[in-house]
């Protein structure tokens, strides 16, 4: 069925009966081309990418629990393309422009409002930093412009300029970044996949590999063998542990982001808006909440919840650029399990192992690459060439000195 | 979380800085070490679900080393030693 106002129109007159599932629950079948495990966004968008773009369609989507239980739906929503690093940026870039044509592409209201992005700068140095940020931004066919005090005072009257410790000097402003409603993007992708011939597979947990002679043919799920001519692993936060049956060892460790909404407010900020001095981002959802998070928690864990000591620190950010949300009642919290990788930058590979793939390692930031992480991994598995975006993202790229660190940190996940 | 840190008793977490699995104490000697062992210790973690044990240092404390033994299904502490004591178990001079 094709979304359009006038289906709305028919359906309201007629009503409402009409509607059918957005799509199938189908039986596993016994064999596919293409298994993909993880239905979070990435998957999903692998899958739709597959049937649209390359006609692979015997695909299906393997998941553990239902459809946006992962960090798809766990995220806070923001996109944007404002990387440095030349293994990344034009990566990002791509996947911005996918975000553009989303909707109509897959035909389902996802809310892309590109709203902007303020990355506040509270120093000469950090200005130094983000001017040389924008010139790669625009370099890659990126918007980015440098803004002063006067300019945010326009779209944000309430910062706290004068702040003695973190005075705002200006901003690099990205208009074409913004939020994306984040089940939506799932469903959508999950939408589209299914009606070219996509079985999506849920409540499925993926236990095990199919393993003939050192390759893969195939897994073990909770229903049963399923076997493809190609696995492709899309697990996000779960990464070492799927791949661990495969005899793998990762250059990952698992870290939970916890992410906070305030109760619903008056419109009252446009964008996205960083804090440059400490971590803090916040942006303000249709319904008026106030979505914000800040760091990491910063040690292992595969538990979906954080601790204390982050929900302060969050805070204390928030309070020290824009002291009016200190009146804001947190409504809502909760935590999402990511892979945070040795540089902070993701893998879409093939292994050693053949027949199996890995899209993994997006750390906090692998919503915004939704759209073109699906793509690339999609054109790996069709094609088993990396897209042109994606050829940095390989697994022994720090065997070869080739790491994509962006902070400059090093091999410790939880300082990216 | 709290650590119950061998020397000082309880601490609050918020104390502490974290620098990952334990096995990083066994670095290999880098005049001897395959470029192969090198990369696997720098670069690759267990990432374990369930018990982990990994090092912690006292920033806002006393400055130690610690090994936490902790489970990261549920954030459970179930041992912490000092890193020292550790380390010289497994043979290191220092
Ligand atoms: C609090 C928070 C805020 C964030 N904010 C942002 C942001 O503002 N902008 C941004 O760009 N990024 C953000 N991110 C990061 C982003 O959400 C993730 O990088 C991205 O969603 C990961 O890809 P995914 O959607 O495929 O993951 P997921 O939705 O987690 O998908 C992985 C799926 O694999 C399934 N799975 C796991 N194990 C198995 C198994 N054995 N068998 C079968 N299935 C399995 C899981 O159930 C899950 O559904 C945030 C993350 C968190 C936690």
């Amino acid at each position: 069925m094709r979304y359009s106002a006038l289906q709305i129109l028919k359906e309201g007159l007629t009503g409402n009966k009409g509607w059918i599932p957005a799509w199938r629950e189908p039986e596993p079948k016994a064999e596919y081309d293409i298994v993909i495990v993880g239905g979070g966004g990435h998957g999903l968008a692998t899958a739709y990418y597959l049937a649209k773009e390359f006609g692979v369609t015997n695909v299906a989507v393997v998941e553990k629990g239902w459809l946006g239980s992962g960090n798809i739906g766990r995220n806070t929503t923001i996109i944007r393309s404002n990387y440095l690093l030349e293994g990344n940026q034009p990566f990002y870039e791509f996947s911005l422009k996918l975000w553009e044509g989303l909707e109509q592409d897959f035909n389902y209201n996802a809310m892309v409002s590109q709203r902007g992005i303020l990355n506040l700068i509270h120093s000469d140095p950090q200005r130094d930093a983000f001017v040389r940020r924008g010139n790669a931004m625009r370099l890659s066919g990126a918007d980015a412009e440098i803004l002063g005090p006067d300019e945010i005072r326009k779209m944000c009257p309430y910062l706290d300029y004068d702040n003695a410790r973190f005075p705002i000097q200006g901003a690099i402003w990205q208009p074409r970044g913004g939020t994306v409603r984040h089940d939506a993007v799932a469903w959508g992708y999950a939408r589209g996949a299914d009606c070219r011939g996509v079985d999506i597979l849920q409540n499925c947990e993926v236990i095990g590999f199919v393993m003939e002679k050192g390759s893969c043919h195939g897994v073990e799920t909770a229903k049963g063998t399923i076997r493809a001519k190609k696995v492709a692993v899309c697990v996000a936060g779960s990464s070492s542990r799927v791949m661990e049956k495969a005899g793998m060892r990762l250059p990952i460790e698992s870290h939970v982001l916890q992410a906070f909404v305030s109760e619903g407010l008056k419109p009252t900020i446009p964008g996205v808006i960083t804090f440059g001095a400490g971590h803090f981002y916040v942006s303000q959802s249709d319904k008026g909440g106030l979505v914000f998070g800040g760091d990491i928690d910063g040690y292992n864990t595969y538990a979906q919840r954080g601790n204390l000591p982050v929900v302060e620190d969050v805070c204390e950010g928030g309070m020290a650029i824009m002291p009016m949300i200190g009146r804001a009642r947190l409504l809502r919290m909760w935590g999402g399990v990511m892979d945070m990788s040795m540089d902070g930058s993701p893998f879409i590979d093939k292994t050693h192992i053949d027949g199996l793939y890995l899209n993994a390692g997006w750390c906090y930031g692998g919503f915004k690459a939704t759209p073109a992480s699906g793509f690339c991994y999609a054109h790996l598995l069709a094609t088993d060439r990396p897209h042109e975006t994606a050829t940095a993202y390989r697994l022994d790229r720090f065997r070869r000195g080739a790491p994509i660190d962006e902070k400059g940190h090093g091999a410790q996940p939880n300082l990216h | 979380m709290i650590i119950d840190h061998p020397l000082l008793g309880p601490r609050d977490a918020a104390e502490f800085v974290v620098k990952g699995d334990a096995s990083l104490i066994g670095r290999p000697d880098g005049m001897t070490a395959s470029p192969e062992d090198m990369h696997d210790y720098m670069y690759l973690r267990d990432n374990t679900a369930g018990e982990h044990r990994e090092l912690w240092y006292h920033e806002q404390g006393d400055r130690s080393w610690l090994v936490v033994t902790r489970n990261t299904l549920t954030h459970e502490v179930t041992k912490v030693e000092l890193a020292r004591d550790v380390a010289r178990a497994q043979g290191r001079s220092r």
